[in-house]
């Protein structure tokens, strides 16, 4: 394209070039937007930004909210809010940190260290999680209390039932493997990493090319070849990219020494190993899918959408809009679990304070990607690069120095214009 | 006669006081279609969604074959091949045809998953037949003209071998080329044997496409009238006064002869 000599009269236009991608318009902006941003902080921090180090870092900084932020999606969308993930992740924490430090070892008698202590922890907590959650759903949905009071409610209650489990102490340490869920403490290593990488990378160019094979045995109409090839690789590059600067973050020297002396070896001369996926990336990456077929491939899926678009539609054909709201909070309530599996175990302890805020982080992360209030409209890709976007602005002012009080202002600013941009896009495309 | 593919008899319901339908039988044959009528506010909708499970009876039972059926739900009124096309159209605007089509009714493939594909084949094919200028299959329906939308509703309720088909004002929001679309698929429906209650407000077009006509009026049966033998000026009688003209018998809504005359 960049010869227009070369270019005749039948060559594609990039208008036509980009239709025929048939690319999710809104998805390419906020990527955009992302980048820009990445690159503006790059340039300002004299490259500091866009280091394999900060990268990593701000990956598993994501990643709590992330995870509540896709079920987030699936609340907004059915017109409702959860103003409680926040105080619901503190309660689930305290849980799961009581559960592995007293419980466990005292009351069952497993020894500190037991392996079986960290899958008994978060499933405890996975388990408090759904039963609050569904019960905060059952309110809004039976009850027809309307769930920002619910949840504004809970806020005010599980915060502070947080609180009486934890009698207000700090609780920890926590097991040694439950901190390898935190990041920098769990990660799979360079090999491992490019193993998984390659298999993600097989796996979406075999879904690619199986979607196509199903539309062409219907005769729906396909995009041109050349089209699923550019789409192919740009998706290839992004997973290895993705997975080789995650290997490039080298373990420092002295980490790396500690790491061979436990396992009763010496550290040969001259070897550098990089950290490579954290286990907490993994997990968003497993909620990530799982939440993406929930909402596209399974019927609760559609009946979350049809429902955020017309409740009365969804009632009259059928749907059970109640048990459906109970499914969702419940749904929500799992996911804050395992958010607050990963926060404490980045922390290494369970704190009082712990998801304060973040309900507001989690609700402007679905609706800087998309999700409308109206209900209806969201995607679960969208919520977690709307909460990347949120930890690089955050990150990356305080890496330049910006003041707190500060960058919450900015982060408040573009909140309000994101939504503003997102409201002039949709009235543009009429969707 | 056969027996009648639908029978509701002495329905009634009331919203806070307000007797919406007040004791009304009607009764549906096969291939047969009958129009209600009546002022707005009459009780035509509220009587049809006693039919299609979005409201519950407060008493009166409802015959399917000549069968006492319990409808509480929409869900029980599909697995009686019920099938209703709603005066606010209940579509999910954000969604595209084929979702809308088979909400709640979703295609799956072995495994369960949602088979989009072959939920827009079906799409495709009954479009073909109904619509053949649609061509928006993957546009959210808000998209779609009043007409096109109109002919996504329509699908979803013959899609499913409904074999008793209400339509609540189905073509207020049309114009003429599409509502003698309507208008044909109605008969053609009728040829195949469906039983179709037809709510509009045209007696013109009632008298030319139902066989009998029930008018209501303050949530009663005003008469049962057959259409060929009453004018449209009689309907109108029956829907403005409350008057049965000489032949029809007149129901508990009707004005006798005295109040008539004051
Ligand atoms: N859900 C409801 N709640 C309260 N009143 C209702 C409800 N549905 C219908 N009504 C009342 O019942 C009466 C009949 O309404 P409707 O059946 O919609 O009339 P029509 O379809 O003949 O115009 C009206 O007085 C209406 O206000
Ligand atoms: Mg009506």
């Amino acid at each position: 394209m960049s010869d227009d000599t070369l270019s005749g009269p039948k060559a594609p236009t990039a208008r036509n070039l980009f239709a025929a991608l048939q690319l999710d318009t809104r998805l390419l902006g906020m990527i955009g937007a992302f980048v820009v941003l990445c690159l503006a902080f790059n340039f300002v921090t004299g490259g500091n930004f866009l280091t394999p180090r900060n990268i990593f870092n701000l990956t598993i900084q994501t990643v709590s909210v992330a995870i509540m932020a896709t079920g987030m999606v699936f609340i907004i969308v059915t017109r409702h809010i959860d103003l409680s993930v926040g105080a619901l992740l503190a309660t689930v924490s305290a849980i799961m940190a009581v559960t592995q430090t007293q419980f466990l070892p005292q009351v069952v008698g497993l020894e500190l260290g037991h392996p079986l202590i960290w899958v008994l922890a978060i499933v405890a907590g996975v388990i408090a999680g759904v039963i609050i959650g569904a019960f905060q759903g059952w309110m809004v949905g039976y009850l027809g209390i309307p769930a920002f009071i619910v949840t504004l409610g809970g806020l005010l209650v599980w915060r502070n039932v947080a609180w009486f489990i934890t009698d207000g102490q700090t609780i920890g340490p926590l097991d040694e493997t439950f901190k390898m869920l935190g990041g920098i403490d769990g990660t799979l290593g360079e090999t491992w990493s490019w193993v998984l990488g390659v298999l993600a990378v097989l796996v979406a160019v075999l879904l690619q090319f199986n979607n196509r094979k199903r539309a062409q045995s219907h005769d729906f109409p396909v995009k041109p070849l050349w089209a699923e090839g550019v789409i192919a690789v740009v998706t290839v590059a992004a997973i290895l990219g993705f997975v080789a600067t995650l290997n490039a973050y080298e373990i420092p020297l002295p980490r790396l020494k500690r790491m061979f002396a436990d396992a009763g070896e010496t550290l040969p001369e001259g070897l550098t190993m990089g950290y490579g996926i954290p286990y907490s990336v993994l997990l968003l990456i497993a909620v990530a899918v799982a939440m993406t077929v929930v909402a596209q491939r399974t019927r609760l899926g559609r009946y979350i959408f049809a429902t955020g678009g017309n409740p009365d539609a969804a009632e009259l054909s059928g749907i059970n809009t109640r048990f459906l709201t109970v499914k969702i909070f419940a749904i929500m309530g799992g996911l804050c679990a395992l958010a607050g599996a990963v926060a404490s175990a980045r922390l290494g302890f369970s704190t009082n304070d712990i998801g304060t805020l973040d309900e507001l982080r989690v609700i402007a992360a679905a609706v800087i990607g998309g999700t409308a209030l109206a209900g209806g409209v969201g995607t679960i890709y969208g919520a977690i690069l709307g909460a990347l976007i949120m930890q690089s602005l955050q990150s990356g002012m305080a890496m330049v120095g910006v003041d707190a009080p500060l960058q919450n202002i900015v982060v408040g600013i573009v909140l309000v214009f994101a939504v503003f941009v997102d409201i002039l896009y949709r009235k543009r495309t009429g969707d | 006669m056969a027996t009648p593919l639908v029978e509701m008899k002495d329905m009634c319901i009331s919203f806070g006081g307000v007797h919406a339908v007040d004791h009304v039988s009607v009764d549906l044959y096969p291939g047969e279609v009958v129009g209600l009528l009546g002022h707005n506010g009459a009780g035509k909708s509220t009587l049809i969604k006693m039919l299609s499970g979005a409201y519950q009876a407060d008493s009166g039972d409802i015959l399917v074959d000549g069968k006492k059926v319990k409808i509480e739900s929409p869900r029980d009124a599909r697995a009686h091949n019920i099938e209703t096309i709603y005066q606010t159209l209940a579509l999910a605007d954000n969604l595209d045809a084929a979702s809308n089509l088979f909400l709640g009714r979703e295609l799956t493939t072995k495994l369960g998953f949602v088979d989009e594909h072959a939920m827009e084949a079906e799409t495709r094919k009954i479009m073909g037949k109904l619509n053949p200028n649609f061509k928006k299959f993957h546009a959210p329906v808000k998209a779609l003209s009043g007409g096109q939308r109109q002919s996504v509703a329509i699908a979803r309720a013959v899609y499913f071998n409904a074999r008793i088909l209400i339509m609540d004002e189905p073509t207020a929001a049309l114009g003429p080329h599409e509502t003698q679309m309507v208008a044909e698929l109605i008969k053609e429906l009728k040829a195949q044997g469906l039983g179709i209650f037809l709510i509009d407000h045209d007696v013109h077009q009632v008298k030319a496409l139902c066989d009998r006509a029930a008018v209501m009026k303050n949530g009663k049966v005003v008469g049962i009238a057959d259409v060929n033998k009453v004018s449209a000026d009689d309907l109108l009688g029956m829907i403005i006064l409350g008057k049965c003209p000489p032949g029809v018998t007149p129901g508990p809504g009707a004005i006798s002869d005295d109040e008539a005359a004051a």
